[in-house]
């Protein structure tokens, strides 16, 4: 570093840079929020189950062992995807419902959470929502 | 200590490292329910114990950064802190409030937990790192608050350095980000793309500020090399950290359904994401060289080289492996990002905490440094910790690469379950590193019993 790159160069070209690069990061998110009404289906959020669908999936803290769309924990398989893996929203009611209350001996275990109909209509509403968002064809395949 | 006030630090520092005891002990339960899926189950089941093991982490850090900064404030501002009682008032808030929303997970179900506190007012539960109950989040934000009066209010009434004026831009950037934890829209998109706000804006932004700024203060006081350097290296790390690190939240924007633009820009900054972490090693060891003093306290100059490297090992090489979204799309959401995670939070923020610690924590206790004996077992416990990371990063890596391998890749994909289960020995070899790592945690800790020597502060 040169006698001419003093620390107030330094201080100047910190402060305008950072301003610089969070202009154009507010301004992609504008433009952001523009574009996405074409990938993310806002138009099944009319639907009340959805909504109390995804209420049900952070009450259970459900991002502690899954993943949804890649992001949550690693110790559960990835749900973005569950009612195409599954075949159905029955199919994942279904599995819901089967979990025995005691785990299954030795293996990693999912916990009975005692879901009435209705809350699993709505849990299950909410996973087909998320398995319609345009993900740039994420995940690889349908194992997730 | 140079200042009465400084004293403060001290509760903070010690309450860091309980809760790094109980994010560790938690982790090694997580470790084991890989391999022994209902090991405690029902009682302690899996997200409840990764909650604990996060959770503990995140307010384990931040109450390090406060103790971090009510430590090095009245030194670099040259003034008494503007109210030592109400640092220790929000101390003790804190400390309580981060019990009592440990006690609430351990013991409550969490749907009932989010029914008490008032989740269905505002909801903000159930988000990775985000899981704090309504009024536990209300109350990191009264306790910042008071923080940030306080420390604000003492660098205006004392002397300006870069090393408290980039601190405090850090810290009140760690505030501020900290109010998006409760926004959370109904849109699914939408919900991911601010909840990056706050963490990768955190961990990848204004934490690096608190890093630089922590790890500036430690090179000054051990090597006695001009101000004047340390602070301009300093703002060049920094504009490095945030010119690629705010772009760099492109690489989190890949697959959650923005527009595929985020693919390009995203990793172009996150490549570059590598470079202040670099500077950062250069850094450190550059003004090791170039020392114009031998600090007594050994211990601390090698958790600042430490910090350092392993930072730049963990954020920056573990990062870069996995940030090109080529790459991303095959590795994304597999070991490959917990293996990336477990590095990068002990190089970077660990580290950077614990060389703090090391360094102010014999002058809190009234000496210059600890005893030789002293040093020693700190630095046992220095590469103790900092191997086993290192091989927990490995293992979790080769999980990850076999996972990516027979889950994503391979002609006939396995199901997750079933791809977990061959990997399951490198799972088990994660946990005896994990053991290692907790052997090391404790003789660090042990280390502070070790009497010093009756020499006075500097």
């Amino acid at each position: 570093m040169s006698e001419a790159f003093t620390t107030s160069t330094a201080r100047n070209i910190f402060y305008g840079g950072t301003l610089f690069f969070l202009l154009v990061f507010l301004a992609l998110t504008y433009q952001t929020e523009q574009s996405i009404p074409q990938r993310d289906k806002r138009e099944m959020l009319t639907d009340p189950k959805v909504i109390a669908g995804k209420k049900i999936w952070e009450t259970n803290n459900c991002i502690g062992c899954h993943t949804l769309l890649g992001e949550g924990a690693y110790f559960a398989p990835e749900l973005g995807n569950v009612v195409k893996r599954l075949g159905s929203e029955e199919a994942v009611k279904a599995f819901i419902k089967s979990r025995p209350p005691t785990g299954i001996p030795g293996r990693r275990s999912m916990p009975q959470f005692n879901f009435t109909d209705q809350q699993l209509d709505e849990i299950a509403a909410f996973l087909k929502y998320v398995s319609e968002i345009n993900t740039a064809k994420w995940p690889p395949n349908i194992q997730g | 200590m140079q200042y009465k006030s400084q004293a403060v630090a001290k509760p903070y520092f010690i309450a860091a490292i309980a809760l790094f005891v109980a994010q560790i002990l938690f982790g090694l339960i997580m470790g084991l329910q890989y391999v022994w899926g209902d090991f405690l189950f029902p009682y302690i089941p899996f997200n409840v114990a990764r909650m604990v093991h996060t959770n503990a982490l995140i307010v384990w850090l931040l109450m390090g950064f406060m103790g971090a900064t009510y430590y090095l404030i009245p030194e670099e501002a040259e003034t008494e802190l503007a109210s030592p009682k109400l640092a220790l008032a929000m101390f003790w808030i804190f400390l309580v409030a981060a019990g009592l929303t440990v006690v609430g997970y351990l013991t409550v179900p969490y749907v009932r937990l989010a029914a008490m506190t008032g989740n269905d007012l505002l909801p903000t539960m159930g988000r990775e790192f985000l899981e704090q109950p309504l009024i536990t989040k209300l109350g990191i934000v009264v306790v910042a608050l008071a923080f940030l009066f306080n420390v604000t209010l003492t660098v205006l009434k004392g002397r300006k350095t870069a090393i408290n004026t980039v601190l405090l831009i850090g810290l009140w950037g760690l505030a501020v980000l900290f109010l998006f934890s409760f926004v959370n829209p109904h849109n699914v998109v939408r919900d991911k793309f601010y909840w990056w706000w706050v963490v990768h804006l955190w961990v990848e932004g204004v934490w690096e500020l608190i890093l630089g700024s922590i790890l500036a203060f430690v090179l000054i006081k051990v090597t006695g090399v001009d101000r004047e350097v340390i602070e301009k290296w300093l703002y060049v790390i920094i504009t490095l950290t945030l010119v690629t690190g705010i772009l760099g939240t492109g690489h989190h924007y890949y697959w959650i359904g923005t527009p595929e633009y985020w693919q390009l820009i995203g990793s172009i900054f996150s490549a570059l994401e590598p470079i202040p972490f670099f500077a950062m090693t250069l850094f450190a060891f550059n003004m090791v060289n170039r020392r114009r003093r031998e600090h007594p306290n050994k211990a601390a100059t090698l958790w600042a080289l430490g910090t350092g490297v392993m930072a730049f090992l963990g954020a920056g090489v573990w990062g870069f492996l996995h940030t090109l979204s080529p790459v991303n799309f095959y590795t994304h959401g597999t070991q490959i990002t917990a293996a990336h995670g477990h590095m990068a939070f002990y190089g970077a923020y660990v580290m950077v905490n614990l060389t703090l610690i090391s360094y102010a924590m014999p002058i809190l206790r009234g000496r210059a440094a600890n005893s030789n004996k002293s040093q020693v077992a700190e630095m046992w416990g220095f590469w103790l910790m900092t191997v086993s990371i290192v091989f927990i990063t490995l293992f979790l890596t080769a999980a990850g690469i076999l996972q990516v391998w027979l889950q994503r890749v391979s002609e006939n994909p396995l199901p997750f379950m079933v791809a977990q289960e061959q990997v399951s020995l490198f799972y088990w070899m994660r946990e005896w590193s994990g053991v290692i790592f907790l052997i090391g945690l404790l003789v660090y800790i042990w280390s502070f019993f070790i009497p010093g020597e009756e020499k006075a502060a500097a």
